[in-house]
């Protein structure tokens, strides 16, 4: 079957439009159809950029079918106070401006974060030497904590004893720095 | 350059050892996305805030050593040549992102090749790292050793609770993409990957092709990553990454046996006549050579083709890319060029085996 508009092309989609019940067959190709406006296609192939700046502008599904210009998306527009990005520029690009932008923007955070890592919002990995400060030890005390209770439930009360020395050593090293942090 | 050089140059030192499983997987690498807390990113930073972070690099880490990895060499993007830059791309040393951001964009790569650090890309700092065959949790301690020697002369961004903060929220917390490049023939196949592939994903994990995003699996070579990397450690997404690669490793072998099976005249068929066409051809697009040096490699893994070494697969992918040719022909080169002069590259290499 031939493109009904262009008469050159093989028609590859087949509407059937009702217009006040009446019924019409339109047989047309891809290069017609857009020109005709029966389909919108997006402007490049679909992303995942696209998909992820997508999933950010989950809370205004109005701002999206709205005019350009929305008033909401000025009302309470966030910015980062040190590289100035706003949150709807953020929202826009997909990317943060600098380490400050995750304070600025916190409020509306958790849900991106969320979406982009299967529910989790709380970092599980490596603490970096410097900056870490005293992390790495609060993080020992807990792994510590936890060894104790599987222990205790377990009734293995004689390595559950020498956990609970660690856990007092520890703790000991923990204020000795926060004492020394204060001075 | 002598052929015998120039491939000296496509394959890198570390790619010559054998890992474990190396009979499917290639290679296994660790990249940890870092930032500057002080510094705005790369995405809004201006030139001169990102000179300053460029000229900071090449005076603290350029010709440095660390552990295995001697004489760190800091490269500028600029002061290379698109086709070089390339090169690197097609090497898998730095990205294509990095080799466009020719302004500020530099690397520091190992003379083995083992670890680069991409500077000024999305992030402040990229750090890569390989190891042969698979190898993830090796890997990992050795790019968290080189994270911690890096970081004796910078503060990096982080946050309690939201971990490593990286300017695009997909690599925010560990900053950690595990990767792993398998070559699955069987499973291509027999059409079993693609109904694969979706479970693959309900796990967190994402199958690519060769040269990353949106890139199409040429020559049966796959990348199976992350995608998550907050709120599980990097030993817990590493030990995911692993299950998922040693089950594909099991199926890969299962339809390789049963190929063997079942249709070992037809497989067989199949393996000599790409030998052939590698052998004979005048002119080969780099499809062409992907998918004949994915069966080759088939067969010399399944014990039919004896004397051709196992590394030619990653070899001539690399040698034969677009970036290298040009390289080789030290010029540029139109792709019709480039294809009769891929098809004479891989007759010479072949015959260098015999």
């Amino acid at each position: 079957m031939e493109c009904q508009e262009c008469h050159k092309r093989p028609a590859t989609i087949h509407l059937t439009q009702v217009i006040h019940g009446k019924k019409m067959q339109i047989n047309v190709c891809e290069e017609c159809a857009k020109l005709k406006g029966y389909f919108t296609y997006p402007e490049e192939a679909y992303t995942l950029h696209n998909l992820l700046t997508g999933l950010f502008n989950f809370d205004s599904p109005k701002m999206e079918s709205g005019t350009n210009n929305t008033p909401i998306q000025h009302r309470n527009d966030l910015q980062c106070p040190t590289c100035e990005l706003t949150f709807s520029q953020f929202k826009r690009s997909g990317k943060f401006g600098c380490a400050t932008c995750y304070d600025a923007f916190s409020s509306q955070l958790d849900p991106i974060l969320r979406r982009v890592h299967s529910g989790n919002t709380k970092h599980a990995g490596k603490i970096p030497k410097r900056k870490g400060g005293n992390l790495h030890l609060k993080k020992q005390m807990e792994d510590y904590r936890n060894q104790l209770k599987t222990l205790i439930e377990e009734e293995a009360f004689e390595q559950a004893a020498k956990v609970r020395d660690q856990i007092k050593a520890l703790d000991a090293q923990i204020r000795e720095e926060e004492a020394g942090d204060d001075k | 350059m002598t052929l015998k050089d120039f491939m000296n140059e496509a394959i890198s030192p570390w790619m010559r050892e054998n890992g474990p499983d190396s009979d499917i997987v290639l290679s296994s690498r660790i990249r940890l996305a870092r930032n500057f807390a002080d510094a705005v990113f790369p995405t809004v930073a201006t030139e001169e805030e990102l000179e300053e972070i460029k000229a900071f690099f090449k005076s603290s880490y350029d010709q440095q050593s660390f552990d295995d990895y001697q004489d760190l060499e800091f490269i500028s993007i600029q002061d290379l040549s698109t086709i070089e830059r390339r090169v690197l791309v097609e090497k898998h040393l730095i990205s294509p992102l990095l080799a466009k951001n020719t302004q500020a964009g530099a690397t520091l790569i190992s003379s083995n090749e083992q670890v680069s650090v991409m500077v000024n890309e999305e992030d402040h700092i990229r750090i890569q790292l390989y190891y042969p065959g698979l190898q993830l949790a090796k890997a990992l301690k050795k790019a968290f050793a080189f994270d911690d020697w890096l970081e004796t002369k910078v503060n990096y961004a982080f946050d309690e609770t939201k971990g490593y903060l990286t300017s695009c929220p997909t690599n925010v917390g560990t900053g950690m993409r595990a990767s792993v490049m398998m070559h699955l023939p069987a499973l291509a196949l027999t059409k079993q990957l693609n109904r694969m592939i979706p479970a693959i994903n309900q796990l967190g994990l994402v199958v690519r092709g060769i040269y990353g995003e949106g890139s199409e699996a040429l020559g049966n070579l796959f990348q199976i990553s992350n995608q998550i990397t907050l709120g599980k450690s990097e030993e817990d997404i590493i030990s995911d990454l692993q299950g998922v690669v040693q089950q594909l490793i099991e199926h890969e072998r299962h339809a390789r046996e049963r190929l063997m099976q079942q249709s070992p005249t037809k497989l067989a068929d199949r393996i000599y006549r790409s030998l052939g066409v590698l052998e004979y051809s005048r002119i080969m697009e780099s499809k062409e050579a992907a998918n004949c040096l994915s069966d080759v490699r088939l067969g010399i893994d399944l014990d039919m083709i004896k004397n051709i070494s196992c590394t030619i697969l990653h070899e001539l992918m690399v040698l034969t890319q677009p970036g290298f040719l040009q390289h080789y022909a030290q010029k540029a080169l139109t792709a019709n060029e480039r294809d009769v002069l891929r098809a004479t590259l891989i007759r010479e290499r072949l015959q260098l085996e015999k």
